[in-house]
């Protein structure tokens, strides 16, 4: 790694517990933001010749207080009156020397920003882009390019957002115990969003992009650790890390999808399955069960076994029975059919699918499913009508192309 | 910090006596939860339906008024609370218990402080 990527890196891990702590002293959102920006730009020209500093966070604080000192000194020449804000900031603002202190003497204030950041009266594309720009260290074109929008776009949603902070009076804390359990959901869908978002990700996509799935995951790690009660989030941070062990066989190199049943099990990554089951372990002592750990506990079954025919499908039918009462859908739906299929026959998950037939009209992966079981009950003209209602709803190609094998191997009697 | 909570429903014209009576007794039930609860109410109004308004408009120096509401909404503007709040998750708070806000809307809008 180049001393340019290895300092980039540096900036990218300590950007979140700063700045948190920044706001938390200066008091100011934007100004925070701004004199961490001056540091860093700081940081660049003087670590290149000096070297990366013992306390590299430390370093930034002290550099990014002294930078908000010289903006509102700046501010004052041409104001007549200092803001009655920043008056009191220049008064108590106290510069430590550098060596004397650690990050970890300062209270960590990063909870505070992830709840901020997913505060409710912000579009939830800003939270994402916020989320991603402050806790992340992400940098305005990166997040442009792993969302595949313009650069200008990016930077207006950021600059919005930071205005509706400071203009709404969202305030800076972790929410009160009243607000607390549907704020944790609203984080907790923001990352999973983040996740989403870089899974779906292709190798021709921007690294930034693929990397969404790692630095959501990173993003929970923080929130499980500074939050070690929340069920959902040890929920959250398993799934994820059980998606993400079989990430490198979900396309083949032309990028092309590969499906469950299709996977080289060999080439999934043991340890995220370890460390996912691990963590899921974790979140059940809590005894708070949720749709994310659920949704784990479903994976962790598919980590562990060898082949689709060895799968626990049982236990997976009941833990989708337990998933379509808390969060109960259409897409919960289908999947339940699906493993309700593999669990007791093709006629048991017909049944339910069939209780979805308005609902679920224009949904592809319904038809997709119902065409798979009617063909298991040898009803092979209703099955080729399904797949063709398939194809003609489904958007992507190469799923579509899929599609297209399954009913030529129906029609030519192969399956 | 202060927010103007501005309250929109769908007009209802065809509103019977019991159904008049049961938000004037929501109201209470809020009002009797606010003005005690120490938050300062700066002002409230509740204001006439929408077909008691007149628009203003000056263009060209000519004074243009017209009868109605600035622009048709499906929501009508019916009344408005002005508070001091602490942060906006306090006014929000308030907001959700507005009666209306259960099948209309309530806009939370926070006001210029120009001392600042």
């Amino acid at each position: 790694m180049t001393a340019h990527a290895q300092i980039e890196a540096i900036f990218r891990e300590e950007h979140g517990r700063v700045l948190a702590a920044l706001i938390s002293q200066l008091g100011d959102f934007a100004l925070a933001e701004d004199a961490l920006q001056d540091a860093l730009v700081n940081g660049l020209e003087r670590w290149e010749i000096d070297g990366v500093p013992r306390n590299p966070g430390a370093w930034l604080m002290t550099t990014a207080k002294r930078r908000a000192i010289d903006r509102l000194r700046r501010a004052s020449i041409h104001q007549r009156t200092l803001h009655q804000q920043h008056a009191v900031i220049l008064d108590l603002l106290e510069i430590d020397d550098e060596d004397e202190f650690d990050m970890d003497s300062i209270p960590d204030d990063r909870l505070k920003l992830m709840f901020t950041c997913c505060h409710p009266s912000l579009a939830l594309e800003a939270q994402v882009a916020l989320t991603l720009h402050t806790l992340g260290g992400l940098s305005t074109p990166e997040i442009a390019r792993a969302f595949l929008v313009p650069v200008p776009t990016m930077a207006q949603r950021l600059a919005r957002a930071r205005s509706k902070i400071r203009d709404a009076g969202i305030p800076y804390r972790v929410p009160p115990a009243d607000l607390l359990p549907e704020r944790i959901d609203a984080l907790l869908a923001v990352i999973y969003l983040i996740f989403n978002e870089g899974y779906c990700a292709t190798e021709g996509d921007s690294l930034t992009r693929q990397e969404l799935c790692s630095e959501a995951i990173r993003l929970c790690r923080i929130l499980v650790d500074l939050m070690p009660k929340s069920a959902e989030a040890h929920g959250l941070l398993a799934l994820m890390l059980l998606h993400d062990s079989r990430r490198k066989t979900r396309a083949m190199p032309n990028g092309a999808l590969v499906l469950l049943a299709e996977q080289d099990r060999s080439r999934w990554d043991q340890a995220k399955i370890r460390e996912g089951i691990a963590i899921l372990d974790d979140a059940l002592t809590l005894y708070s069960p949720g749709p994310y750990q659920v949704q784990a506990a479903i994976s962790a079954l598919h980590a562990e076994a060898a082949d689709i025919a060895t799968t626990d499908w049982k236990q997976i039918a009941a833990l989708y029975n337990t998933l379509a009462k808390m969060i109960p859908s259409m897409v919960v739906e289908v999947n339940r059919a699906v493993a309700v299929a593999m669990a007791f026959g093709a006629s048991a998950g017909l049944r339910i699918l069939l209780r979805l037939q308005d609902q679920a009209a224009g949904y592809y992966p319904y038809h997709v499913a119902h065409a798979d079981l009617l063909r298991r009950t040898n009803q092979i003209e209703a099955a080729a009508d399904a797949y063709q209602e398939a194809i003609s709803l489904c958007r992507n190609s190469t799923e579509r192309a899929y599609l297209e094998r399954q009913l030529d191997l129906l029609n030519s009697g192969s399956q | 910090m202060k927010y103007m909570l501005l309250i929109y429903s769908l007009p209802n014209p065809n509103q019977t006596e019991a159904e008049i009576q049961a938000e004037i007794e929501a109201y209470g039930a809020f009002e009797s939860e606010l003005r005690p609860s120490g938050v300062q109410v700066v002002s409230s109004e509740a204001l006439h339906p929408t077909t008691a308004a007149t628009t203003v408009r000056v263009r060209d120096g000519k004074t243009l008024t017209t009868d109605g509401p600035f622009a048709e909404t499906h929501e009508h503007l019916g009344g408005y609370y002005l508070l001091d709040c602490k942060d906006l998750d306090e006014a929000i708070s308030w907001a959700a218990k507005i009666p209306t806000a259960k099948e209309g809307s309530v806009e939370v809008r926070p006001v210029v402080d120009f001392s600042q």
